[in-house]
């Protein structure tokens, strides 16, 4: 059975709150059944409302919401049947964990077995198992967030929003949970909306990822491509760390294009520049640039070390390269037999493959 | 022993624990004088007047500082037949001392409460006192009796015998319509004369609907002020305060003005047709004006704690409990409500409390039919001067609410109060 590809669909919507300002401007998304995907971007983006918008709390000013090839902006939220994960877990601080998770059962008129039965199966996915009867104020940080996440998913949702769920936890908590939200979409298969600013969760647990920004989405792939090959500067600046130049082209061939800079000149993948003489900022990731590299690679460069940061697994060094004081290498600590002092001068190389010219920011 | 040997010392070898308690003690000092004035205020202005009225509430002692030799020859006196000649020879001279600081027409009035009658019996008396007719050689009793046939009647020296005992529970048992009769024993007055427990009821009553209204009204008030975006709260939480910064007599006048039968909202009846011109309904001097003005005036007291702990309860919540699959209705009744528990509780506390005291407000809109026990209280503050009685029915109106407070407390907590 091929799977709906457009289970949930955005349909040209528009969403403002004042009239003056579009907060999401012209979306079109589609999130296929069973998938994990991620809208990330910074705060202001849109991509709560959106998330809103799907669980039923604000209405599209424009455009249309289709789940299941049905379009649900006239239904209540309590009608759509769709799961909710909210940023402080918004647990019932009056009912017990149990009661928490009964609830969606209880107001669906489960018979009590079977409420029993379901809720005891939610739990042990959560690995919780023998709390039922805790209040959630006797919970830690990440117990509640499993809780709610187990209340989400008990009533058996078509699709399950999670709204920045991990947002109040420390780091270890953050990343454990991460894991265990991706082990648990992948074994029960449902579809999960996933609401983050931090672009690590996103990259770990989804399918794909639609960066926002400005209303928009900038960006919509998975995490590899997303990282490896973003479309536009605002992507590649968002998404990890980004080495950048600006620039002007001076040639331009199918999957080459030379780029001159203040002082120097580069070669380039053209992504987003099409003629000669357009601006653009070349974007490098930290790891592709290489210190004295053996490979032959067709940009090679020299720079002055301004800064060296230990960082335990890896060093970055700062370096000034072609007139940018904010060039970042990354060094694995595994190649020690390297000289990183201030102020010395090092070869650097990446292939042009790898120097994406994208639009100018 | 091994206690001593165990026992932490500080690096200069003094004691961990006396070492904390001598530094501790600056602070708790500080603390207990920053505390003295607000405790020296509550003694002086709460507990001490308290303990001054509730004496003043059972005090007897004037009459048992008057007939002091009567009282301790009675002692022995059965109280069933006439009392011997001894008994009539000390009240002889208990009077005499009377008569001479001219304080008999006082006794004459405090025997004359506990029973209807002894005016007369004392004035003639004191007649015959002084103009010496009493012959301290022969039987005082027979010359007593020969003042007047009811010194011959044991009733009368019953009467004075109750009047004994230093503290009396007379006051209370008056503001409940009854009193102790010959025997001792608790009776009602006649049927007619009932005029305290109706106050009571009615004043039980009226606070109770007034809460229940304020809760009626403030809730809807206190949940828009805890959702709306800050600029109309602010301009709706001064809507609900501003009865606050007005004098409670111009807004109860307020009321008399609307209510009234030539007033506001009788023209708006009569305009609209709701009622015809010669038939303005009664709105005003009854229990309809009592209510409408009290539920108007208490309704920030219920407003003010509900919307402090509404506040407080995460939208994210309500919105929890629709997107699980609840309606409305079910997230409201089931997450929402119970939350505001603590608010509901503070606030209908408040507002009974309020109530239960209240004066002004029924004393002028309420007519006879909407006065309350406060009322009465006033009245014989001020006109009858029967302040023992004004402060046995004050301590009576502190205990119930006393036993309100305990009640709340037995059945949701006082902790779970939230007043802000």
């Amino acid at each position: 059975m091929s799977k709906n590809t457009e289970f949930v669909k955005f349909d040209k919507v528009d969403k403002s709150y004042d009239g003056k300002v579009l907060v999401v401007k012209d979306l079109n998304l589609n999130i296929s059944e069973g998938e994990f995907i991620t809208m990330l971007g910074p705060s202001g983006s849109g991509k709560t409302t959106c998330l809103m918008m799907l669980a039923g709390f604000e209405t599209p000013t424009n455009g249309e919401i289709y789940l299941d090839s049905n379009p649900i902006s006239n239904i209540p939220p309590h009608k759509r049947g769709i799961g909710m994960v909210f940023q402080n877990y918004a647990l019932f601080p009056h009912m017990t964990v149990y009661e928490n998770l009964a609830f969606p059962l209880r107001v669906r008129k489960v018979q009590k077995d079977e409420i029993d039965k379901k809720v005891d199966k939610a739990l042990s996915m959560v690995s919780l198992s023998g709390f039922e009867s805790r209040m959630p104020a006797q919970l830690s940080g990440g117990q509640q967030q499993r809780v709610a996440v187990a209340r989400a998913l008990v009533f058996d949702p078509a699709v399950v929003l999670m709204d920045e769920p991990l947002g109040a936890l420390d780091k270890n908590l953050r990343e454990s949970m991460q894991y265990e939200i991706k082990h648990i979409h992948e074994n029960i298969g449902v579809t999960v909306v996933y609401v983050t600013h931090d672009q690590g969760e996103a990259l770990t647990m989804s399918n794909r990822i639609a960066v926002f920004n400005d209303g928009k989405v900038q960006q919509l792939s998975s995490p590899d491509k997303l990282y490896e090959e973003p479309v536009n500067s605002f992507v590649a600046e968002f998404i990890g760390e980004n080495n950048t130049f600006g620039g002007e082209v001076t040639d331009i061939s199918k999957d080459i294009c030379k780029v001159k800079l203040q002082n120097g000149e580069i070669l380039a993948n053209p992504i987003s520049v099409k003629s000669k003489g357009d601006k653009t900022t070349v974007s490098i990731r930290p790891e592709r640039a290489l210190i004295n590299p053996k490979d032959k690679m067709d940009n090679n460069q020299t720079g002055k070390i301004e800064e060296v940061i230990y960082h335990g697994d890896h060093t970055r060094v700062r370096l000034d390269l072609l007139g940018n004081k904010e060039f970042i290498l990354k060094v694995p600590n595994s190649s020690n037999e390297l000289d990183l002092k201030l102020g010395n001068e090092i070869k650097v190389g990446w292939n042009s493959q790898d120097a994406r010219a994208l639009d100018p920011k | 022993m091994s206690s001593e040997t165990k026992q932490i010392l500080t690096t200069d070898g003094i004691p961990l624990e006396i070492s904390l308690k001598k530094a501790e003690r600056k602070n708790k000092i500080k603390a207990f004088l920053l505390v003295a004035p607000l405790l020296l205020f509550l003694i002086i202005t709460y507990i001490f007047p308290i303990g001054e009225m509730f004496t003043r509430s059972i005090d007897d002692k004037m009459i048992t500082n008057m007939l002091p030799k009567t009282f301790k020859s009675m002692e022995t006196w059965d109280g069933k037949e006439l009392p011997s000649e001894e008994v009539f020879a000390s009240f002889l001279s208990d009077f005499k001392i009377l008569v001479e600081k001219k304080e008999h027409g006082k006794l004459a009035q405090r025997l004359n409460k506990e029973k209807n009658g002894f005016n007369t019996i004392t004035k003639k008396l004191f007649r015959q006192v002084k103009r010496n007719k009493i012959d301290e050689t022969q039987s005082i009793k027979e010359q007593i009796m020969k003042v007047h046939k009811r010194w011959r009647n044991v009733e009368y020296w019953q009467a004075i015998k109750r009047t004994a005992p230093p503290y009396t529970s007379a006051k209370y048992l008056k503001a409940m319509d009854m009193y102790l009769n010959e025997d001792n024993k608790i009776t009602q007055v006649s049927e007619d004369r009932r005029i305290h427990r109706i106050l009571w009821l009615r004043t039980v009553e009226v606070a109770f609907f007034v809460t229940v209204f304020c809760f009626l009204m403030g809730y809807p008030i206190a949940h828009l002020l805890a959702t709306l975006p800050m600029k109309y709260s602010n301009l709706l939480m001064i809507c609900v305060l501003l009865p606050f910064w007005t004098s409670l007599l111009v807004r109860t006048a307020s009321w008399m003005i609307l209510l009234q039968q030539q007033g506001v909202v009788n023209d708006f009846f009569v305009m609209i047709g709701l009622v015809a011109d010669d038939n303005r309904p009664e709105m005003m001097y009854n229990k309809v004006g009592t209510y409408v003005a009290m539920t108007q005036i208490l309704l920030p007291f219920m407003v003010l704690p509900l919307y402090s702990v509404m506040k407080t309860i995460s939208p994210s919540l309500m919105r929890a409990g629709k997107s699980l699959g609840g309606t409305p209705f079910v997230a409201f009744w089931k997450v929402y409500f119970p939350l505001t528990i603590p608010g509901i509780g503070a606030g209908c506390l408040l507002v009974f409390i309020l109530a239960i005291g209240y004066y002004i407000t029924p004393a002028l809109v309420g007519g006879a039919s909407g006065t309350l026990i406060s009322n009465q209280i006033a009245y014989h503050m001020k006109t009858t001067l029967d302040w023992s009685f004004a402060s046995a029915m004050g301590l009576m109106l502190l205990g119930g609410v006393l036993v309100i407070y305990w009640l709340y407390n037995k059945l949701v907590g006082v902790d779970n109060i939230k007043l802000g």
